[in-house]
């Protein structure tokens, strides 16, 4: 336990908590969305937005959100062509964004092993700022959370009828897109860009059997992501494991777990 | 077609959509008022939900307009609803998605559609016609002007469609509501509606159940039988005003 004693364990900790309190509600609206492919493709985009912010000389958190937002409203737009169903669209996207990303932080950095933590996160190198830049992100977007909750449900629900019953869904839809991109960003040095979405979606999908109602299957995914999190966080101090995979590995458990709970529906 | 000078509560004015090269809607002209029910009937891919989601506003038509009555409240039950074991919902809650709603009001819109006892039911463990009657409470509750309806027995057997139509009937007349449906079912709509509008496309002819069925265009579209079949459907009903949904055994005709 003598972990808990140093100084960059406990930013991590804090990183960590931070990110799950978000990851829950969040995630619990991609699930209910089915928009799992769609998140993995922000956050592929992340990676791409870290080379241009290395690039340009801005911080790399700004890069990625900015990232993430041009990718989304690119992916909304071709959303109402025909032509190509959406997971393609989404495939095409994706992996564009997250090959980009690789060569341009490859060509900036000279060698893109060197930045294999913002894929799959280091706990090691949270500094302060990291956990300050996770907990303002974090406030914003439970902020934002709070203000559309009722709208997001609606949506999530059934769109048409959201809509029809006087939903601005065009609004609503952007400002959660833009949630997203913020979870991306605050998350990459955590659990990291190609996990991010696991750590969103996992506890969500594990908490949907203990749920009576969306409030208490966001609250329900909350406390599993916190839970993965510091199993994560503790696995890879004692067994020397990278942090982020040891997190999903954690939430992936505990959504086993829940398959024996009886289902609330 | 010309202006109609009784004012219609939402109307659809000349109005078209093509997605790409496929057209959609063409020239269509509907309108809906009070204490009418305006049905639309058409084969697959005729446009029919095309048509009400523009009415609705979800989407836009490329030209034409929608005019509705300033302020209208419309009540709508989308055609699926693919609900979703994802979010995990009660009745009471999805009746109150977007209005607040005191038990009271909750209690007397289910009752209106037989459905009081299921306030407390969990969404996912509805049947298919518990979920129509809870879609139309959840509709009800607005206190509609218009109620659009976008297939609203799928999902639902034989006697539990007889019912819903039944019920549909009865909150035009005790609600004095406009309806705007969609439905394949032909026989039931002959029996119900006011105004049948036969879409395909553009209005290939429209007017009261009688006309409609004469319509060459409506035999063109769905065959001999089927205007048979409707015809003895309207006679057979035509001596038989009991309403006990038990006794209907005729050929039941999906379009």
């Amino acid at each position: 336990m003598d972990i808990l004693f140093e100084g960059f364990f406990q930013r991590a900790l804090l990183a960590g908590l931070g990110i799950a309190m978000v990851a829950g509600p969040v995630g619990c609206f991609i699930v209910w969305r089915r928009m799992a492919y769609f998140g993995e493709t922000l956050a592929h985009s992340g990676l791409l937005g870290v080379g241009l912010g290395l690039l340009l000389g801005i911080n790399i958190v700004w890069g990625a959100v900015a990232a993430a937002v041009v990718l989304a409203l690119l992916l909304l737009a071709l959303k109402r062509q025909k032509e190509l169903a959406s997971d393609t669209l989404l495939g095409i996207l994706s992996h564009t964004a997250l090959a980009l990303g690789l060569l341009t932080v490859g060509l900036i950095t000279g060698a893109v092993t060197g930045h294999l933590d913002i894929l799959f996160g280091d706990v090691l190198t949270v500094s302060r700022a990291d956990v300050l830049t996770v907990w303002a992100g974090a406030a914003l977007v439970l902020a934002v959370l709070v203000t559309l909750w009722r709208d997001l449900i609606a949506m999530a629900v059934h769109e048409d009828l959201a809509r029809a019953e006087g939903v601005r869904v065009d609004r609503v839809e952007l400002a959660f897109v833009l949630i997203i991109a913020i979870m991306t960003a605050i998350s990459m040095k955590i659990v990291g860009l190609l996990l991010i979405t696991a750590l969103m979606i996992v506890p969500a999908a594990a908490a949907r059997r203990l749920s009576a109602s969306p409030e208490a299957m966001a609250l329900w995914a909350v406390a599993i992501a916190a839970v993965a999190v510091l199993a994560g966080l503790f696995a890879s101090a004692w067994w020397n494991v990278i942090a982020g995979p040891a997190i999903v590995i954690a939430a992936g458990l505990i959504f086993v777990l829940t398959l024996f709970a009886p289902q609330r529906s | 077609m010309m202006l109609k000078a009784h004012g219609a509560l939402i109307s659809a004015r000349d109005v078209s959509l093509a997605y790409g090269s496929r057209i959609i809607l063409d020239h269509v002209n509907v309108d809906v008022r009070h204490g009418e029910i305006v049905t639309l009937i058409g084969p697959n891919g005729a446009g029919k939900s095309t048509l009400v989601k523009v009415m609705l506003g979800l989407e836009q038509p490329d030209s034409g307009a929608i005019i509705r009555q300033p302020g209208l409240r419309v009540g709508y039950v989308p055609q699926s609803f693919p609900v979703t074991a994802h979010v995990p919902l009660s009745v009471r809650r999805l009746m109150t998605l977007t209005v607040d709603a005191e038990e009271r009001q909750l209690r007397r819109a289910l009752a209106a559609t037989e459905a009081e006892h299921l306030i407390d039911a969990r969404v996912v463990r509805l049947s298919g016609g518990e979920m129509q009657r809870v879609l139309l409470a959840r509709a009800l509750l607005r206190d509609p002007q218009v109620l659009v309806l976008d297939e609203p027995v799928q999902a639902v057997d034989f006697y539990g469609e007889v019912r819903l139509y039944e019920l549909i009937s009865r909150i035009r007349k005790d609600q004095g509501c406009g309806i705007l449906m969609v439905s394949h079912d032909l026989h039931m709509v002959m029996a119900e509606s006011d105004h049948v509008v036969c879409l395909n496309g553009h209005v290939c002819c429209e007017g009261g159940p009688g006309a409609v069925q004469r319509d060459p265009e409506f035999t063109r579209l769905f065959g001999p039988a089927a205007a048979r079949m409707i015809g003895a459907y309207q006679h057979h009903h035509d001596h038989s005003h009991d309403g006990a949904p038990g006794t209907c055994n005729h050929p039941h005709h999906k379009a």
